[in-house]
């Protein structure tokens, strides 16, 4: 049922006091295949992501890293393949239930909504919560990590910045309080010292509890924080294991690395 | 033309562009959020009419009466969205334009089967149908109720857009449905609530038409919603504030091409409309208040 090689054995979580043991998996796709119109954009991927876990899912453009995020938010339904999410299945599930069961992302090209306030943008992500009364210690939450949000409530989001719109739309996705978040290239077109903030938020994220799927071409980066990553080419996994064993696999470095 | 000539024909225009507004915020609504030109929305106006027309006859009063034609025109619009748009959501854009049209036609002859071809007189209540002269100009109650009306009803809308969720939500979804759906937004509900709004507006709009004009016929939505087809064009297709401006624009011109022309080419003013259509864009592509905004998914 789990196709997919290893480059390594996956090891024990690395997190302290991890047993090591063959808990479920917060999240495991399965074999899954997308098409778009005639083109199989993703050909039969497995990867799991376990509670607390940051994974990263690395590959050049075009292998497929967006779509397989899509697909697990719900937006493309796989032709064939299981996605399960805390022991349910998601496959069939609309967009806004799988955001409801705990599931945000953060996507690609953040797609802020540019005519609407950044407060709008926040409280939007705030959508399936049921408690109206914690948003107001999440937006504290938020303009915790990224205090030039605070600054900017009543701004217009296509107003702000590129490094900022980041910041807002990881600030939206954490809004939903997820359990599971999943961001799309957030370091893509951001001057390096944004880009090295963003991922600061990442790793403060991981080290809060959140569980991380994130895709990166950036993949230095990406490995420096990740507990384990996947390695994507033309919709297939070609390669697996932990941040370390990827960082130092002479094929990653190559491709990946420009060492 | 004299001064008070022009007063007339002005608020002549505003009342002509209102009920156009009122039909363009529908099929704005609805375009912004599913990329679907929902010509069958005249339909939506004509069968709002109607309904005022047979619950009148049934002796409620005119209050009454708009209410319960809004309420059937409310459903009217779900069911529509229900068995004919829902299924083909996402499907190319010409699908869903022939879709509509296909709707449109059935609902027109559905009409003429139902309600026979002969134009039936339209119930305006007395006291809308009275002539006022202020300072040496005859002025229509009929007009005045209809800017009244629409202007409270813009009000109300502009407040549930900006102020509620739902409505917030609304605006998400139309720049960007897929960002909208990671939010949690549940589409249905967004595309549910869009029909309902613009199939409300539309049977408001059927009945300051049947006001206006006096009689009511099952093909009479055709007109208004192209007019209002060309108003939203004007405006910037999708941009409700768009599709208001052109819905005035269109009013004014029309009515003052009338006024202005020589008899024997008045009747010419839907060329003449149209021409302008053209003309503003060869200019403005994207309409007067429109973004060029990239395709959506």
């Amino acid at each position: 049922m789990n196709g997919r090689k290893d480059a390594g054995q996956t090891q024990g979580p690395l997190r302290d006091g991890g047993p090591g043991s063959p808990a479920p998996p917060l999240l495991a796709v399965e074999e899954i295949r997308v098409y778009y119109g005639a083109i199989q954009a993703v050909r039969g991927v497995s990867l799991d992501v376990r509670e607390r876990e940051l994974v990263a899912l690395l590959g050049s453009n075009g292998a497929g890293k967006t779509t397989t995020l899509r697909t697990i938010s719900g937006l493309f339904r796989p032709r064939s393949g299981k996605i399960t999410y805390d022991g349910a299945d998601l496959t069939k599930l609309a967009p806004h239930r799988i955001v409801a069961a705990g599931i945000s992302q953060s996507p690609e090209g953040r797609q802020i909504f540019g005519s609407l306030t950044v407060r709008e943008n926040l409280l939007l992500g705030a959508t399936p919560r049921k408690d109206r009364k914690g948003l107001g210690g999440d937006l504290e939450r938020v303009f915790d990590l990224f205090p030039v949000l605070k600054e900017r409530l009543a701004q217009a989001g296509g107003t702000l910045s590129g490094g900022e719109q980041q910041m807002l739309a990881m600030g939206r996705a954490l809004m939903a309080r997820p359990r599971l978040l999943l961001l799309d290239e957030p370091s893509l077109g951001l001057a390096p010292l944004m880009v090295r903030r963003i991922f600061e938020v990442v790793s403060r994220l991981k080290a809060e509890g959140v569980t991380i799927l994130l895709v990166e071409q950036n993949a230095r980066k990406a490995l420096e924080v990740a507990d384990r990553a996947y390695v994507l080419e033309t919709g297939t996994v070609v390669l697996s294991g932990t941040g370390l064993e990827l960082a130092a696999n002479p094929e990653v470095e190559r491709a990946y690395l420009g060492a | 033309m004299s001064a008070s000539e022009f007063g007339q024909q002005f608020v002549n225009a505003l009342g002509l562009g209102s009920i156009y507004a009122l039909v363009a915020i529908g099929l704005a609504m609805v375009f912004g959020i599913l990329r679907l030109i929902n010509f069958a929305h005249g339909e939506v106006l004509m069968l709002g009419a109607f309904a005022a027309y047979y619950f009148a006859a049934a002796g409620l009063p005119f209050l009454v009466v708009v209410l319960l034609a809004v309420l059937t025109t409310v459903a009217i619009g779900l069911l529509m969205e229900r068995v004919a748009y829902r299924g083909i959501r996402g499907a190319p854009d010409v699908a869903l334009l022939l879709t509509s049209l296909a709707v449109s036609i059935a609902l027109q002859n559905g009409a003429l089967l139902a309600f026979d071809a002969q134009p039936k007189p339209f119930p305006t209540p007395a006291a809308i149908q009275e002539q006022l002269t202020v300072g040496g100009i005859q002025i229509s109650v009929t007009n005045l109720v209809t800017v009244g009306v629409a202007l409270l009803l813009m009000a109300l809308l502009t407040l549930f857009v900006t102020r509620t969720r739902l409505g917030t939500a609304m605006r998400a979804t139309a720049e960007n449905a897929m960002a909208a759906q990671l939010m949690g937004i549940n589409l249905s509900t967004v595309i549910v609530a869009a029909f309902a709004i613009g199939s409300a507006l539309a049977a408001v709009a059927g009945i300051l038409w049947g006001a206006r004009v006096g009689r009511i016929e099952p093909l009479m939505g055709f007109i208004p919603v192209l007019k209002a087809f060309v108003a939203t064009v004007i405006g910037g297709f999708g941009s409700i504030p768009g599709a208001v401006v052109g819905a005035y624009l269109l009013g004014f011109g029309e009515i003052y091409l009338v006024a202005l022309l020589p008899g024997e080419l008045s009747g010419y003013r839907d060329a003449f409309v149209f021409a302008a259509l053209i003309v503003i864009l060869l200019f403005r592509p994207q309409g007067i208040l429109g973004s060029s905004e990239p395709e959506k998914i």
